[in-house]
């Protein structure tokens, strides 16, 4: 297949919803398009499946090549690997649950939904693309939108959330394009191929230099302690649709960007910063697990949450073992659907409730059984429980840290493994008190979930349940990429076997 | 060996009922739900008695050598070569007793619930979740891989969490379930990097690969966990210990087990079937299962499991003598019982006459399930006539509930050992292994025996006898509801049977450490002082509580420290709030959210301030005015000037 189509379409729907005349309008037209997203993303994981049974082992499937600017060695570069394919199922996932939760929004509909089906066409071309200089192009094609939706139609002190959001991950921009710049001119060809590069040989003090660079960088946009900040303040003001592409795509891109960019071409780099990569994550892991404690607004909990279970992300790509790689990539997808769907829950709450105090709330259960139930799912999710897609990720980079025998990494990983109870704890804090106890009086009159927000919760929860019941094939999938990305890093101390 | 797939059903027909309830419960079964569900589970529980005579009586034995079958494996999730998670069913002597307990044990709580909880509004959510437990617990025992238990030792976990917190408007179940979810949690996470040690020496997650690579004197595998060491204990040993921390956790042990007496918030026959009969009892299932490896290579770690239990059987016990609420009482006892199984595996060894421990701890396993089931369920009839968990509320109710009344009365014959009751045998096998093997651990287990027999008739005498107090009845609902009818007398009849023989059943023909026929044999004059120990604890709470008097007042005040400390539990509960609230919150989490807030974001807000400042600073530069520019410019030039003159040269 084409997988241009990725980019295309988004692009099309975003022009056909400038024409429409009405909110109505938009909203099917924008209904639409994420449902072809959606089914398109089917198509493509299907055909991936049918080509690597027909025996296709290249690299990277449905490659496609434009030249652009020839001098400058810069091509449209198309191409997937299941890693990439796992990332743009996620997308999908995320955009059609993001456009029905929106169907409320009353404020320049037509607006709104321009700009988050065009974020979704960042995030797609950024998944597909092979040439770095198109990728950060889509990079920031998937930033400028966030200003905006938080800005407009965020709560809260938006102004400021918008711009040190739009700020930080701009800053982060900045050093992955210098990191680039560096790779390109050090480079024996001067290339912005990632495949090319991927060949070459970095000169190892390059690395040293730009490593950290694209690390820090791509880092920031998956909250890589200390340039976290941005995830609470930016999350707690945005729309509901808003977190949910930010928290569920966005974050995502970072994630990808660390491995697929900085880990893949840099290999002795990251193996030469592995040690800080382990430090940070491990800090970020805890720190955000027991900054989250202390939170009383859902949304900075979801927020924090968030960091804590992106650190794994970033835990996963610094064990550097194929085990832990591919654990990294899924919990990048189940990170993503399952605070996607945290943020689709806190928004329905507080539609009903107008508050996202917890402290306020009480004994929703009564009142709105499908909602409470779906909050207790998610929690139960990110708190790890298994048959739920965060366990799996999880479970599969401790195993994989594990697989080093030096008591750092260790201690690292008996420090990984702790969080999960300090996750228990915040989670059942909250979703305890939200759905179970007394119901409070101003609450008696509450409705539950509408059709659309059923529909939105069902289909990132079949998203959760398909990872966490039945894990093989995602590991299928992924487990080639990341042997790809592992060949390149020469056996470091792994094992004693 | 004859096709046993069909074992598979056992656990995935509780699971149908907890998906078909789940999700069409509230809308199209409101009424027949319980039906539904038990009707599922009674085919499970056929299937899993005709699995059990099969593999007893038909196929099992080979060789006079019980067989491990693993007759259904599924590659789940491969980390590396030769490490996987596989979804497996074993078939071995302990799986196949455990299969019946818990599917037995499991269809009478579903009956006894048909009229326990009948006119709740949330009848069936609450059948959905049994089902889940059931599915969870059998998944467990069935497991032929160390992280497939644990997937189901978590599944197990949340499903009690759910029932705990079943009267979810309550504040205090909602602590509860809290309270039990985060605290066996914790104990998980000794559970999983124990499972991160084994395989990382073991190199696989297979129960009986893991099992044979570590256990092999002349293995590698072996031999590398050994070698290793952290702390001056081997790699193997702390492995070993974690993976036991997780089952103290759910096990109830000391010092893990505050949540347990808390657990009985949740509805009583919920308490019956998951925090008495099966689910407290996985910690032992656990250690059962890699006992070869605990008894072979590594007797410290087993003497831990010994010494924790025996404490735990110890404190337990004292702590239920003071309890007033009835399902508190039953909970300690609960405790104190695991204990004994626990210490029962820790003084065992491997093979032949040693390991009688082994036997023991299944045996009492067993039988604790049925007669502590039953215990539960009288209890619950109780509840349910009276509405109150308090013992003051209670008295002369035998002639109320006369059937509640015997069944409650063999129960406490059964644990309190009196011969020929179940527990009588269960608990002389068990002193007898540890008198064989460890005399510390018999003496706790002596002094034991003899407060269980106490506080059960205390707690017998205090319901059953003395005065009547009609205040406390609620006489409008006595005519309608009685002793709560059919179906929930039938499984207190059926149980108290299996309580009166199930000590006859020869264990040790079916189940062993080696899985080799063990002969039983029967010390008569060994008995005598535990069963003299019984009677007397019996003896003393009549005396004290058949017929209301200031006894237990006095002999309250006599013991007054004692007393107090052991009604507040020996201020457990308070140790662990001061390390949570004042360590964890207060010095933990509240400066990290702090220092999150202020420094990092401060750092973050600060280069943003700075920035404009600086800008705000320099625009001044840009005014406009040429002289200005005129006296930059000039100034500039001369410094420059001078700079190459003088200093560069």
């Amino acid at each position: 297949m084409n997988i241009t189509l990725l980019i295309l379409l988004p692009l099309l729907t975003a022009i056909v919803i400038l024409l429409m005349q009405n909110a109505t309008q938009v909203k099917w037209v924008s209904m639409m398009g994420a449902t072809l997203q959606f089914v398109l993303a089917f198509v493509l994981l299907f055909s991936f499946y049918k080509e690597r049974q027909l025996g296709n082992t290249s690299q990277m499937l449905f490659e496609l090549k434009y030249n652009w600017f020839p001098s400058w060695n810069i091509s449209f570069h198309f191409g997937v690997d299941g890693i990439s394919v796992a990332m743009i199922m996620l997308t999908a996932f995320v955009v059609i649950a993001g456009v029905l939760v929106s169907w409320n929004v009353t404020k320049m509909t037509k607006e709104f939904y321009f700009l988050l089906i065009l974020l979704s066409m960042g995030a797609y071309g950024f998944f597909i693309s092979l040439d770095l200089f198109i990728l950060f192009f889509f990079l920031e094609i998937a930033v400028i939108p966030k200003y905006l939706l938080i800005g407009i139609w965020g709560s809260g002190k938006k102004e400021y959330s918008a711009n040190k959001l739009a700020l930080m991950l701009m800053g982060g921009s900045a050093l992955v394009l210098v990191g680039l710049l560096g790779v390109y001119f050090s480079a024996s060809i001067h290339s912005f191929d990632l495949i090319t590069l991927s060949l070459l040989h970095i000169p190892i003090q390059t690395q040293l230099i730009c490593f950290p660079l694209l690390f820090v960088g791509f880092g920031v946009f998956t909250a890589l302690f200390p340039f976290h900040t941005w995830v609470p303040d930016g999350h707690s003001s945005a729309p509901t649709a808003g977190s949910m592409f930010l928290a569920g795509i966005s974050m995502k891109l970072g994630g990808y960007g660390c491995l697929r960019v900085a880990t893949y071409i840099m290999p002795e780099g990251a193996k030469e910063y592995a040690s800080i990569i382990i430090l940070l994550s491990v800090i970020a892991i805890l720190y955000g697990a027991f900054a989250t404690m202390m939170q009383k607004d859902l949304k900075y909990i979801n927020a924090y949450s968030s960091v804590s279970h992106c650190g794994f992300v970033i835990l996963g790509i610094g064990m550097l073992t194929k085990t832990s790689i591919i654990g990294s990539v899924m919990q990048m997808v189940s990170h993503g659907l399952m605070t996607a769907l945290f943020f689709a829950v806190i928004g329905m709450i507080y539609e009903r409730t107008h508050t996202r105090q917890v402290s306020e709330m009480g004994g929703l259960l009564k009142r709105m059984p499908f909602i409470s139930t779906v909050l207790f799912i998610v929690g139960l999710c990110s708190l790890g429980l298994p048959g739920l897609s965060g366990f799996i990720a999880e479970m599969t980079i401790f195993m994989g840290s594990w697989q080093h025998p030096d008591t750092f990494r260790r201690v690292a990983t008996i420090l990984a493994c702790l969080s999960i109870v300090v996750t228990a704890v915040y989670i059942l804090r909250a979703v305890t008190k939200i759905s179970m106890g007394p119901l409070k009086d101003e609450f008696k009159n509450l409705t539950d979930a509408t059709w659309n927000e059923k529909l939105a919760a069902l289909i990132l929860i079949a998203g959760i349940l398909a990872i966490g019941v039945a894990p093989f094939w995602f590991n299928d999938l992924v487990s080639p990429g990341a042997e790809i990305i592992m060949q390149k890093i020469s056996p470091i101390t792994i094992g004693i076997k | 060996m004859p096709n046993v797939t069909y074992i598979a059903l056992i656990p995935l027909l509780p699971l149908a009922a907890f998906l078909i309830l789940g999700i069409f419960g509230r809308k199209y079964f409101k009424n027949t739900s319980g039906i539904i569900a038990t009707a599922l589970l009674l085919i499970s529980t056929l299937l899993a008695v005709y699995t059990a005579y099969g593999y007893f009586f038909e196929y099992g034995k080979v060789d006079g050598i019980y067989q491990k079958l693993i007759p259904l494996k599924y590659t789940w999730l491969q980390f590396s070569e030769g490490v996987s998670i596989d979804m497996g069913i074993i078939i071995d002597p302990i799986s196949v007793m455990m299969l019946v307990v818990v599917t037995f044990i499991s269809l009478m709580v579903h009956i006894y619930s048909l009229g326990y909880m009948k006119g709740d509004d949330r009848f069936p959510t609450y059948y959905a979740f049994l089902g889940l437990f059931t599915f969870s617990m059998l998944g467990l025992i069935i497991s032929s891989n160390i992280f497939q238990i644990y997937i189901f030792w978590e599944l197990v976990g949340v499903s009690s969490f759910l029932l705990i917190g079943y009267y979810y408007d309550k504040p205090s179940a909602v602590a509860a379930c809290k309270k039990a979810f985060i605290v066996t949690r914790f104990a998980d996470v000794g559970f999983l990097i124990g499972i991160l040690i084994l395989s990382f020496y073991s190199n696989t997650l297979d129960f009986n690969k893991l099992i044979e690579r570590l256990t092999t004197p002349e293995s590698n595998e072996l031999k590398n966990a050994v070698a290793a060491s952290f702390l001056g204990i081997s790699a193997l040993t702390w492995g070993l210990v974690l993976v036991f921390i997780g089952g103290a956790g759910k096990s109830a042990m000391f010092p893990l087990h505050i949540w347990l007496p808390d657990a009985m918030e949740g509805p009583t026959p919920v308490s019956a079937l998951i925090h008495a009969a099966t689910m407290v009892v996985a910690g032992v299932f656990l250690v059962a299962r890699l006992f070869p490896v605990f008894s072979i290579s590594s007797p410290n770690a087993l003497s831990l499991v010994g010494y924790v239990g025996a404490i735990s059987a110890l404190i337990a016990a004292v702590i239920a003598c003071t309890q007033t609420d009835i399902k508190r009482v039953l909970a300690y006892s609960t405790m104190s019982q695991i204990g004994y199984m626990m210490f029962a595996l820790g003084v065992s060894k491997y093979g032949g006459e040693d390991g009688l421990g082994y036997t023991a701890s299944m045996f009492h396993l067993f039988t604790h399930a049925i007669f502590k089931a039953l215990l539960f369920l009288g209890a619950g009839a109780v509840i349910h006539y009276i509405h109150s968990n308090e013992m003051k509320d209670m008295g002369g109710l035998r002639k109320y509930l006369p059937i509640t009344h015997i069944t409650f009365l063999i129960a406490c014959l059964a644990i309190s050992g009196v011969p020929p009751f179940a527990g009588f045998f269960s608990k002389e096998e068990i002193l007898l292994a540890a008198y064989q093997n460890n005399k510390t651990i018999y003496w706790v287990a002596l002094i034991t025996s003899g407060l269980t027999s106490f506080y059960m008739f205390r707690l017998y005498f205090s319901i059953f006898w003395g005065r009547t107090r009609p205040s406390s009845f609620k006489r409008d609902c006595d005519e309608v509801k009685g002793e709560g009818g059919f179906v929930m007398m039938l499984p207190l009849v059926l149980l108290a049977f299996g309580a009166a023989t199930a000590g006859f059943i020869p264990f040790g023909h079916f189940i062993s450490s080696d899985r080799i026929t063990l002969e039983n044999k029967f010390h008569l004059m060994f008995s005598i002082s535990p069963v003299a120990l019984g009677l007397t604890g019996i003896i003393i709470a009549m005396w004290m509580y058949k017929k209301e008097n200031n006894k237990p007042e006095k002999f309250a005040a006599m013991s007054s420290g004692l007393y107090k400390a052991a009604y507040h539990k020996f201020y457990i509960d308070e140790i662990y709030i001061f390390i949570t609230q004042k360590i964890i919150f207060n010095l933990i989490a509240r400066p990290t959210a702090w220092f999150d807030k202020n420094i990092v974001d401060g750092m973050i807000n600060a280069t943003g301030e700075g920035t404009k400042e600086i800008s705000e600073k320099i625009k001044t530069f840009q005014s406009g005015k040429i002289q200005q520019y005129a006296i930059c410019f000039l100034v500039g030039l001369i410094s420059l000037a001078l700079l190459f003159i003088y200093v560069w040269k």
